[in-house]
């Protein structure tokens, strides 16, 4: 099968939903012919379908996201760019407290159709307001669903999901995963939320981890495997909805589990997959959890202070040691 | 004053001023009879501003809405039936009970629905206005929002968005003096919202919003800006409501000189005496009117007090499309 890099597979998808169905449009800062996405996923776009359905804004995030809603509640399917996660902070009111409630609040009369799409995540020495990994702000928004692929595949089945829904996604990229390359299907393939993906199997212990941390994950578990330890990592795909089952079916089997996330320990991605074991599965375990996160600090800029506080293969592997 | 309305439009204009003043009365009524979970905010003494503005709207025309919206609602179309049904909780409510009186949506005549965040409706406006662009339509968009709102980050990012794309958007300040109990001229150097508009470069235009003609008028002059492709235009409309932000709400911090020189100015006497000085209408017609828009409102009333309250566990529905 042939190879692309995530930045293209989501690329293909943006371009071939657009394709296929005129009332998806893209907004957000500097997505347009000039500079094509700060991270280049929107390249060439503006090109093919033109400056109307493929919209440079102003540096107005919650306006990009309103604007993105009240197309979205009237009939068109907008993908909006959020130039870093550490801005969605910025839009925050119009995507947890409008996109999200949109369809509860007003009972169930409006769809809102609509992606945010925004990467997170460190590792590039741009410090505390460009570094963040914030999806678990997400989780706790019923109303949303929350996309974190981790490979070129998935990129771009799950974004052709999160186009075709009818439900506001915020679909979580990460900056080092851009340009990883991966086997993508030339034909037209979706990725339904709410189904993990097993990127390994092993016997001895669950790891779960999402978007880049995945493939520390699936390293630490090469380098395991050579100490005789069988790693299975199961990666959500999606936050929301969670699969749990294919999550406790992992834990019953291996019966040790380790959360890997790039976020902040305290309440975060970590934290809620942990509380799904400890509820469903608790009687299956045959050692402590372990978690591996960001140690709730702001994210440093210096690389050896970066360095420390994102989890590293290292950090994954004296995880799963401690434990088996 | 306009004078190419005809004898039929103003009738029906009063009849929907009298509608919301009648709902609004009822409203408070049945709060204080305990019959209202929650908390209201009342549009009684801005009815000439939805009314205004809604008349030129067609069905297919949106609006947006926020926490004092029941009179936008009512004017744009919705069914007071259903709306007194929403306020009261019940599940035959607009929204099943899950929204409310802040939340009051009729997506089925472009009622975009009421965001209780302040602000918060202008860039959804401003997205509804881009739909409008990009599928090529003729249709319009009203935002209505206070002067409270103004204030906000999202009055700048959205107006100004829809200035950049000339985006078919009327927005539609109701100034009326108080943000919660904070007076205008505590939190704003300028006297009219409207002069913002220079910022952006699109007409700002500040009218009587006590005189239904007046809003009449400006909103004409804005809709068909905004239908033929020419843009938004900021219209403020100065007005006050009668009752204090909210239930909990005495409104003691209004000088009682100034709450008693904006009763006189109440829209409906002064549209009622105008259509009498202008022999548009009779007393009988207008009694006639004022009848039959009671009526409405007690059949509203019934309406919703029949209504069943909806099963604890549709709580959890609604929550994905």
């Amino acid at each position: 099968m042939r190879k692309i890099t995530y930045r293209e597979a989501l690329r293909e998808a943006l371009r071939e939903e657009m394709r296929r169905d005129p009332s998806v449009f893209l907004l957000g800062e500097d997505i347009g012919k000039y500079w094509g996405g700060a991270f280049k996923v929107t390249e060439g776009l503006a090109a093919e379908f033109g400056e109307e359905r493929v919209r440079d804004t102003p540096i107005s995030e919650s306006a990009i996201i309103g604007a993105a809603i009240g197309a979205a509640i009237t009939g068109m399917r907008p993908v909006a760019e959020i130039m870093f996660g550490d801005l969605m902070a910025l839009a925050m009111d119009q995507i947890a407290n409008q996109a999200a409630k949109i369809h509860y609040m007003f009972g169930g009369q409006a769809k809102c159709p609509m992606v945010v799409r925004t990467p997170f995540g460190g590792g590039v020495n741009i410090a505390a307001h460009h570094s963040q990994s914030l999806e678990a702000w997400f989780m706790h928004v019923p109303g949303l669903y929350v996309a974190v692929p981790s490979t070129p595949y998935d990129a771009k089945g799950l974004l052709k999901t999160a186009i075709r829904g009818d439900n506001p996604v915020v679909f979580c990229e990460h900056k080092l995963l851009y340009p990883l390359e991966g086997e993508v299907p030339e034909e037209d393939y979706t990725v339904p939320f709410g189904i993990a993906d097993v990127k390994r199997e092993g016997e001895d212990v669950t790891v779960v981890a999402t978007l880049y941390m995945v493939h520390k994950a699936l390293k630490a578990a090469e380098k395991l495997e050579e100490d005789g330890v069988s790693v299975e990592v199961v990666d959500p795909r999606t936050l929301t909805p969670l699969d749990k089952q294919t999550i406790v079916k992992s834990v019953k089997k291996t019966g040790r589990l380790v959360v890997v996330s790039e976020d902040c320990k305290t309440a975060g991605v970590t934290a809620e997959i942990v509380a799904v074991v400890a509820e469903e599965a608790l009687d299956y375990l045959d050692a402590p959890i372990k978690r591996v996160a960001e140690p709730d600090t702001p994210i440093p800029f210096s690389p050896p202070l970066e360095q420390y506080v994102i989890p590293d293969e290292k950090a994954i592997i004296k995880a799963v040691k401690r434990i088996t | 004053m306009t004078t190419n309305l005809t004898k039929d439009k103003l009738a029906e204009m009063l009849q929907k001023m009298l509608e919301i003043r009648f709902f609004e009365e009822k409203v408070f009524e049945l709060y204080a009879q305990n019959l209202v979970p929650g908390t209201i905010h009342l549009y009684a003494g801005e009815e000439a501003v939805a009314v205004g503005v809604c008349s030129h709207l067609r069905k297919d025309d949106y609006i947006t809405s926020t926490h004092r919206g029941h009179g936008h609602c009512l004017a744009k179309g919705a069914d007071p039936k259903r709306v007194m049904a929403e306020i009261l909780g019940k599940r035959m409510g607009y929204c099943k009970g899950k929204g409310g009186s802040m939340h009051i949506a009729d997506f089925s005549i472009g009622m975009l629905g009421a965001t209780a965040v302040v602000g918060a409706g202008i860039p959804i406006a401003v997205g509804a206005g881009l739909s409008i662009k990009l599928r090529g339509t003729d249709q319009v968009v009203a935002c209505f929002f206070g002067e409270g709102a103004s204030n906000q980050g999202t009055f700048h990012e959205g107006i100004n968005l829809a200035a950049i794309w000339n985006l078919p958007v009327i927005f539609v300040c109701e100034n009326n003096l108080y943000a919660m109990g904070t007076r205008q001229s505590m939190v704003m150097k300028i006297e009219n919202v409207a002069d913002r508009a220079v910022s952006y470069g699109i007409p700002g235009k500040v009218v009587d919003g006590n005189d239904v003609y007046a809003v009449y008028e400006a909103a004409n002059e804005a809709v068909e800006r905004a239908r033929k492709g020419e843009g938004p235009t900021l219209i403020e409309c100065k007005t006050y409501r009668h009752k204090g932000h909210s239930r909990v709400d005495p409104a003691r911090y209004r000088p009682k000189e100034e709450v008693e020189a904006w009763l006189a100015k109440d829209p409906i006497r002064r549209f009622k005496e105008c259509l009498l000085q202008t022999k548009t209408l009779t007393e009988a017609e207008i009694a006639n009117i004022e009848r039959e828009a009671s009526a409405k409102i007690e059949e509203a009333v019934k309406f919703a007090m029949e209504s069943p309250f909806p099963a604890p566990e549709e709580a959890l529905e609604d929550v994905y499309a």
